[in-house]
């Protein structure tokens, strides 16, 4: 059963097409890597999955409700409730730096009004605990590492309890040393058996923690399939290329 | 030179300064939020709204604040028809002169911050379910508020200083008395008296924004 079914998704800034046409579906519980190279459309991709991009034409399904249909979008509220059930991790973490690490977390879900604040606190101790950063809980997003800023973006996204985990090339920004902190955060939620799509250039995640791999070059799914078999055995010429570049650099 | 003349002197000097910080507090309460209603206009989708909010600050900022706050209390009466209705009171005047001013300053002064916020604070705030009102008020206006902090208290303390154009429009404050002793004693002494105070006055609003700017460092 699908929880992500994308069909056909196009876009274009101006004459530029970056989407050409994708498809792909993601099962509930799967880890979705996707890779290839810069300018790929992998990130506008991802984007438009959680609604931070618009896109001319297809169809995106989330969890049984069409976010757009051939190009036509939900209406506002449905937009929110579908888009919702995503949580989201950026490449240059995005937290808010006027607010602790604990007030990151529970900005959004109080803003929700949907618990009481006592819940919201402890599942934000729950998650800073789960997430190693317990002690950092007062301090502001400046005093942190790279790699602790990125836990505490992972820890925020789950404050709101999503359904499906999107992550932005969420280790391309941290210097070398601290990325390992950031992926065995992943790996756990993996798992947790968290639904999750990764566009990364962390070869070594996508081969080892991701369920399935996504090549995309040039605006298109190239191949995609078993990270395994589109590793060692891959198709297409662009996907040797690729992984050649990647894995020797 | 006795310390009794100093006294006498001083004495309509501080009743005058009250004037100017009457008319600084009256300008910087309203102008503030004046100037951040004139940024979020002068990036309004409705274009009507954004030219005029750009047209107002570019005339507000283009011309100098004597001849508006001369306009307001000499020239309005002038005007044909609706004159007779708009002669005010001088004090109002120059007040509502030093607002319409200096919102426009600060409407500038505002923009700069509202640029400086990174758009992933807007989708990080879009992906967590907040709304534009959520998203305005709890994200990006602190935010804001802190790059321009700076700004904001190099404008103020100019406030401090340009109160002293009332002199021109002959409303009574600080500079008026101090020039009143000069010509009548024929002497050079109330004139340090009237600059101290104003260093007075400025040290305490730039102690103030120091403090402010140390309470929201978000470190």
């Amino acid at each position: 059963m699908s929880i992500i079914t994308v069909s056909n998704l196009k876009k274009s800034y101006g004459d530029l097409e970056v989407l050409k046409g994708i498809n792909f579906n993601v099962d509930k519980n799967d880890v979705v890597a996707i890779i290839g190279p810069s300018g790929s459309g992998k990130s506008t991709m991802l984007r438009s999955l959680i609604h931070l991009e618009e896109i001319n034409d297809g169809t995106i399904s989330i969890d049984g409700q069409e976010l757009v249909k051939n190009g036509v979008y939900a209406k506002a509220h449905d937009l929110k409730q579908i888009t919702s059930k995503m949580g989201m991790v950026f490449q240059h973490f995005n937290l808010f730096p006027h607010l602790t690490v604990k007030e990151n977390l529970e900005i959004a879900p109080k803003m929700a009004k949907k618990e009481a604040i006592k819940v919201i606190q402890q599942r934000s101790e729950e998650l800073l605990h789960k997430v190693g950063l317990t002690s950092w809980a007062k301090s502001y997003p400046a005093k942190l590492s790279g790699g602790q800023k990125q836990r505490v973006a992972i820890a925020r996204a789950l404050m709101m309890d999503p359904e499906i985990l999107l992550f932005d090339e969420p280790t391309s920004a941290l210097d070398p040393e601290l990325t390992g902190e950031v992926l065995q955060v992943m790996k756990d939620l993996a798992q947790e058996k968290m639904t999750m799509i990764v566009v990364t250039h962390e070869m070594g995640f996508a081969k080892e923690v991701a369920t399935k791999a996504i090549f995309m070059d040039n605006g298109e799914i190239v191949e995609s399939g078993e990270p395994g078999a589109l590793f060692t055995n891959p198709q297409f010429d662009r996907t040797k290329a690729f992984l050649q570049r990647s894995l020797s650099s | 030179m006795s310390f009794d003349y100093i006294l006498s002197v001083l004495k309509p000097m501080l009743e005058g300064a009250q004037v100017t910080i009457l008319l600084f507090l009256i300008a910087i309460v309203i102008s503030i939020p004046f100037g951040f209603l004139l940024t979020l206009a002068s990036r309004s989708n409705i274009r009507m709204i954004s030219w005029m909010a750009q047209g107002y600050i570019y005339i507000m900022r283009g011309t100098p604040l004597l001849l508006q706050l001369l306009f307001i209390c000499f020239g309005l009466p002038m005007l044909p028809v609706v004159g007779e209705y708009l002669v005010l009171d001088r004090f109002v005047a120059a007040c509502l002169g030093f607002i319409l001013n200096y919102a426009a300053y600060f409407a500038e002064i505002f923009r700069g911050g509202l640029l400086s916020i990174d758009k992933g604070q807007y989708e990080a705030s879009q992906v967590l379910g907040m709304n534009r009102w959520q998203t305005l008020t709890r994200i990006i206006i602190p935010q804001m508020f802190r790059v321009a902090l700076p700004a904001v208290a190099n404008e103020s303390v100019t406030l401090v200083k340009d109160t002293a154009l009332l002199y021109a429009v002959a409303v009574p404050e600080l500079l008026h008395f101090a020039q009143t002793a000069v010509n009548r004693d024929f002497t050079i002494l109330p004139f340090f008296l009237a600059a101290i105070i104003y260093l007075l006055m400025t040290l305490i609003l730039s102690l103030f924004f120091k403090f402010l700017e140390r309470r929201f460092k978000f470190e």
